[in-house]
């Protein structure tokens, strides 16, 4: 139990850290901001792993088959097109 | 061992991610975000995959490279079709925190039922329900982005719409409680199932009644729900770096949604349950005024004696593709000396930033482009306002007219410059349904057709002219 309220402690400070940091994101990059913390939170990649190569029943590994080709693709694609997007403000 | 390891991974991902995030706060710095996101997630994707729990590779190897060969297209759509890719990857994002929430609830209820305990029952609850309402939701909005046939554009309302809609939630949150309170009854899986079924449900009822000019709010609002998917992951796991990166996520998304709730002058609910767009059709008063139609020559000659152009990028601009016509028309006016300012609606287009990335595609010079507060007491200085595709966020009604939809919302001051032209697709009132007094101005000229072509013709006017002088 102790170590769940250490989770819920972790995520409030997490969230202020958040708000603090993306206040000072520039107005000009708001497109690529959600482009990025959307890869940033397909994060959920690490669950994904886990359940699919946990010692598992087969469906349960399915789930976290399909669950780690969505993250996958959200890596992939979120992080190309932050650089692509971003190259386009750096060439100035 | 592998624990401290997997522990120092995750405490190194996390403080990069927070480096990737501060590093946005200038382009100059911003592409060093995207090298510490992706080391911060190459580290926490090798220190996971490297836990002795994880036997089955085989797998794993094929998801990756099937998330390879789908994003990697997915990361070369036009600039244009960027607010529906986000909401697609929102989408995934979703999927992926709702079947992973499914996959942890049913393996507690056959083999390890002592793991289903109240905190970690309800946390599995919230993932599955956000993961499975942030899945349909998103691919909704993206399919009204994409203009998918089978899928309404407009707003589509009911009567009792709101009652249904918070009905369904409620019933997916009761249900909820349900499980959490009986996690391994004969029947709990059952109702598991009708939890997911009302998720996916509400997620595409949440959408229905959401029009085109709501649509940055509303991805704001799906990559807030996509982030906390991943905090509940993250406490069903008991896996710190998730709750962190969800966090992140989930604040940016909350950020980004008051920014765009207080760019249009209304609350989250007013968004969510107000249906923008059907709601009052404002009827006419007063006289009809006719507007007034201008040639291109004669645009090219307002523009040419310019000292400063202001220019409103809109939606309009977007589907046209004009934003390269834009810049040479730019080339054009600065080679005279005049000046030219782009002025940016935080809501313009249909995501937050969208006209900035089109404008700096085009490679515009970012130090061009400049926020409605700040442009907004130079326009009565401006000679020119140029209104490309923008409709409701240069509408004067904004301002008094109290039955508009649109009352309240702050505006970009296009009717106080000196001229105004606005090149507009068609003779139609905007998204938000209503007439734009702004065109019928004594003041205003029209340039009817589309954004791309209107402005190539200005653009050779402007080259062939040039000579003569």
């Amino acid at each position: 139990m102790n170590d769940y309220w250490s989770m819920v402690f972790v995520f409030v400070l997490a969230t202020f850290i958040g708000l603090g940091v993306i206040r000072r994101v520039s107005r000009l990059l708001y497109t690529p901001l959600m482009s990025l913390t959307n890869a940033i939170s397909a994060i959920a990649v690490v669950g994904s792993i886990a359940v699919t190569g946990g010692e598992y029943p087969k469906a349960i590994r399915v789930l976290g088959a399909i669950a780690l080709f969505a993250s996958m693709t959200n890596i992939v694609s979120g992080f190309l097109i932050t650089d692509r997007m971003l190259k386009m403000f750096k060439k100035q | 061992m592998t624990y401290a390891v997997a522990q120092v991974a995750a405490i190194l991902a996390t403080a990069l991610f927070i480096f990737s995030l501060y590093w946005m706060n200038d382009p100059k710095t911003a592409r060093h975000a995207v090298v510490a996101g992706v080391s911060g997630m190459l580290v926490a994707v090798l220190a996971t995959w490297f836990q002795p729990e994880i036997v089955h590779h085989g797998w794993i190897v094929l998801a990756i490279v099937a998330g390879f060969i789908v994003g990697i297209p997915l990361s070369l759509v036009p600039l244009t079709a960027v607010p529906q890719r986000t909401a697609l990857s929102h989408a995934f994002g979703g999927l992926a925190a709702g079947l992973v929430g499914t996959a942890e609830y049913f393996l507690g209820l056959t083999e390890h039922p002592a793991q289903l305990t109240a905190f970690r029952t309800s946390a599995i609850v919230a993932e599955v329900i956000l993961g499975f309402l942030t899945f349909t939701g998103s691919l909704m909005a993206a399919g009204k982005l994409q203009e998918v046939k089978w899928i309404p554009q407009r707003p589509v309302t009911y009567p009792g719409q709101n009652v249904v809609n918070i009905g369904v939630l409620v019933i997916a949150v009761a249900l909820g409680v349900v499980v959490v309170v009986h996690p391994t009854a004969a029947w709990s899986g059952q109702v598991f199932y009708a939890i997911v079924g009302l998720a996916v449900l509400f997620g595409v009822l949440l959408i229905i009644p959401i029009g085109g000019a709501d649509m940055p709010t509303v991805i704001s609002i799906l990559n807030s729900y996509a982030g906390l998917s991943a905090v509940a992951m993250g406490f069903v796991l008991g896996n710190k770096l998730l709750v962190t990166a969800g966090a992140l996520d989930g604040s940016s998304g909350l950020i980004l949604s008051i920014i765009m709730c207080r760019a249009m002058n209304r609350s989250f609910t007013n968004v969510l349950f107000g249906a923008f767009g059907t709601v009052q059709k404002t009827v006419a008063t007063g006289e009809q005024k006719a507007w007034k139609q201008e040639t291109v020559e004669g645009a090219a000659q307002l523009l040419e004696q310019a000292s400063l152009v202001v220019v409103i990028p809109g939606y309009g601009m977007a589907v046209a593709q004009a934003q390269h016509r834009v810049r040479e028309l730019y080339d054009q006016l600065t080679k005279r000396g005049i000046t030219v300012k782009f002025a940016i609606h935080p809501v313009a287009g249909r995501m937050p930033g969208h006209m900035n990335v089109l404008l700096a595609e085009a490679n515009i010079p970012y130090s061009a482009l400049v926020e409605m507060d700040e442009i907004n007491p130079d326009m009565p200085q401006c000679d020119v306002a140029l209104v490309i595709g923008a409709n409701d966020v240069v509408n004067p009604a904004a301002r008094y007219a109290k039955g508009s939809p649109i009352y309240g919302m702050p505006i970009i001051d296009a009717d106080k410059a000196k001229t105004v032209l606005a090149i507009k697709r068609s003779k139609n009132p905007g998204f938000a349904g209503i007439d734009n007094e702004l065109y019928v101005q004594d003041n205003t000229w029209m340039l009817f057709g589309d954004a791309k072509a209107v402005i190539g013709e200005l653009v050779k006017q402007l080259a062939g002219g040039g000579g003569l002088h």
